[in-house]
């Protein structure tokens, strides 16, 4: 199933995927995207949705199951408290990725911009994982709670560019960010710590870049050929004692 | 000439704004349908309560004249306006500015342009020989004479070979009022407003303007009481009832006034922390803390992203923790920045480059030697 999206308005284009999703489509292509709103939003069927184009913000927000192609850039907000399901967009991403996402797999080839992963989370079985695969902005993995976030550094437009940004792991109180090749410790925040990944962390690891670089055609030993960092909170709670003294 | 009091004091404007800009180095004419097109992409970022536009290189015919762009909401403001305009400038040429009547636009007020110079009064030989003042200075002061004396006028814009357009609708709305499509530059930017705590009215869409600055805002400024009150020192007077107006008094102050280069000027405006300024080399360091101390009440707090545009350039600059997007492109000799890539690729479908620049980081593009 095509769309042709040349100029359609957001609403008319996410009704039209909505109905063609209800209908029982599992592969939908849509054609001359630009930056249309809200695409996938809350679609809880595993559908494939292959984008042609730049898609506008909120990109596969609240969305359970399905799975979207970007073949161009992202833009902002993409994964916004998204459940479940894939999202994988073959060149750069905006701000602010994976907002309170809950579970699923958010993958982007090149960089990504400020406050990606903020506030993800996971719980059992719901394990959020977001990889980048070029270099990232500041306040990466801002108030993490929960999931994984991995950063490759590998694969960016700008040779000039430091791997990550300033304050990265700000407030940051659960799960755990992997880097490619190590971090500038100067540059993390005073919650998280640097450790060397366990042999069950490497193993995780490799099933999680796996996947990715099969998503982009991407060699898994070249990918693993640098050690990674492990970057986990020092503390559940890094501002329980801002304004009063936790007991104890 | 004592103005009203304005019904609403509100200081400030929280805006979930649209922005879009282009550049052409050598020069290269535009028709306005480009930057339309861009900004309209983003329609959904504003709510109909304010569009405007800035464009350079407009009027070449009248490149040596300042191009005043005025705003009427009543009959005896223009009355009084002509009046003091008369006394105190040569008008080349005066008309009104071209407008299409359109159901989107209810009740505009009356727009008028001008292409004046300063007369030579004795005032104005005073203000040359003995104050130390320029041709710029004494535009600058007319400029606050007539905003904050004359009841229901505005200037709009005051540089040369140059204009702002704006007003209350949606930016394609207000360029369809404004006829834009019928205008070239080789500077555009576009704005879609989204007012939250001011009035959306005329005077308060985007541009703000002074001689030939402009200066397209998404975001709010907090620090405007700290900035408004710093201008006012050096005869700058706020009247447009939104923060944004402090940026282009800023850069007027800093740029124009201070001799600042414009990456030194950003600096001020979105100066980094202090922890990071302890942790460069010890040149820039000292360069760096200088800018803090003397200018911190031009430093702007809150989440932005702008841009700002003379005849010299275009500049987009974000807030030092990049509370709101910009992102940048450029292909051959143009550079594009907007809120979002898609209203670049609308006009641009494949860019050269695409980049997100960091915050507090102004990207500066000047025009070519010896163009404009």
């Amino acid at each position: 199933m095509r769309i042709d999206a040349k100029g359609v308005y957001y609403r008319d284009l996410n009704k039209k995927i909505r109905e063609v999703v209800a209908a029982g489509a599992d592969k939908i292509e849509l054609d001359n995207v630009n930056g249309q709103y809200f695409i996938g939003d809350g679609i809880n069927k595993p559908v494939t949705i292959t984008i042609n184009g730049v898609p506008g913000n909120d990109l596969g927000a609240f969305m359970n199951g399905a799975t979207i192609i970007v073949k161009d850039n992202g833009q902002d907000n993409i994964g916004n408290t998204m459940n479940a399901g894939k999202v994988v967009v073959h060149g750069h991403a905006g701000d602010v990725l994976g907002y309170g996402m809950r579970g699923g797999r958010l993958h982007i080839r090149k960089d990504v911009g400020y406050r990606v992963g903020i506030h993800m989370k996971s719980y059992l079985e719901n394990k959020p994982v977001l990889i980048a695969g070029g270099k990232a902005g500041d306040f990466f993995g801002e108030y993490m709670a929960g999931g994984v976030l991995i950063l490759l550094g590998m694969y960016s437009d700008d040779t000039e560019k430091p791997k990550h940004g300033f304050l990265l792991g700000t407030g940051m109180h659960g799960g755990v960010i992997y880097v490619r090749g190590g971090v500038d410790e100067k540059k993390l925040s005073n919650e998280v710590g640097v450790f060397s990944p366990t042999n069950e962390d490497e193993a995780e690891l490799k099933g999680y870049l796996t996947e990715y670089c099969k998503d982009f055609k991407l060699d898994i030993k070249e990918v693993m050929k640098e050690k990674f960092v492990k970057i986990v909170p020092k503390s559940s709670c890094p501002y329980g004692d801002m304004y009063t003294p936790m007991p104890r | 000439m004592n103005k009203l009091k304005p019904t609403h004091r509100f200081q400030k404007d929280i805006s979930n704004c649209g922005l879009t800009g282009f550049i052409s180095k050598s020069g290269k004419l535009v028709g306005g349908e480009v930057i339309i097109k861009s900004i309209a992409l983003m329609h959904d970022r504003g709510n109909g309560l304010g569009g405007g536009f800035a464009a350079y290189g407009i009027y070449p015919e009248y490149k040596d004249f300042y191009a005043f762009h005025m705003m009427y909401e009543n009959d005896m403001a223009l009355q009084l306006t002509e009046e003091y305009l008369d006394s105190n400038f040569h008008i080349e040429q005066q008309e009104d500015i071209p407008t299409r009547r359109t159901k989107a636009i209810a009740t505009p007020p009356v727009f008028k342009r001008y292409f004046i110079k300063p007369l030579q009064t004795d005032k104005y030989k005073e203000a040359i020989q003995f104050q130390n003042m320029t041709d710029d200075d004494v535009v600058v002061g007319h400029v606050m004479r007539i905003n904050n004396e004359i009841e229901g006028a505005f200037v709009v814009s005051s540089g040369k070979n140059m204009g702002a357009f704006k007003g209350v609708g949606y930016p394609e709305e207000i360029a369809d009022f404004f006829r834009l499509e019928e205008y070239t530059g080789y500077i555009w930017t576009a704005h879609n407003r989204f007012p939250t705590n001011t009035p959306g009215w005329w005077g308060g869409a985007h541009p703000f303007t002074l001689l030939d600055w402009s200066i397209v805002h998404n975001g709010e400024i907090s620090s405007y009481g700290i900035n408004k009150r710093y201008l006012e020192m050096y005869g700058y007077l706020c009247t447009m009832l939104t923060d944004t107006e402090v940026v282009a008094y800023m850069l007027d102050l800093l740029i124009r006034k201070h001799g600042l280069p414009p990456h030194l000027a950003s600096l001020a405006l979105a100066s980094p922390f202090w922890d990071m300024i302890d942790s460069l080399p010890e040149d820039e360091r000292q360069l760096l803390t200088a800018i803090r101390q003397v200018y911190g009440s031009a430093l702007l707090n809150g989440p932005f992203a702008i841009l700002f545009a003379s005849n010299k350039g275009l500049i987009g600059l974000n807030d030092r923790v990049k509370l709101r997007p910009l992102v940048c492109a450029s292909k051959d000799d143009f550079v594009y920045m907007a809120s979002e890539e898609a209203a670049i690729r609308e006009i641009c479908p494949a860019p050269d480059k695409v980049w997100a620049p960091r915050g507090g980081q102004p990207v500066i593009v000047e025009m070519d030697k010896g163009v404009a």
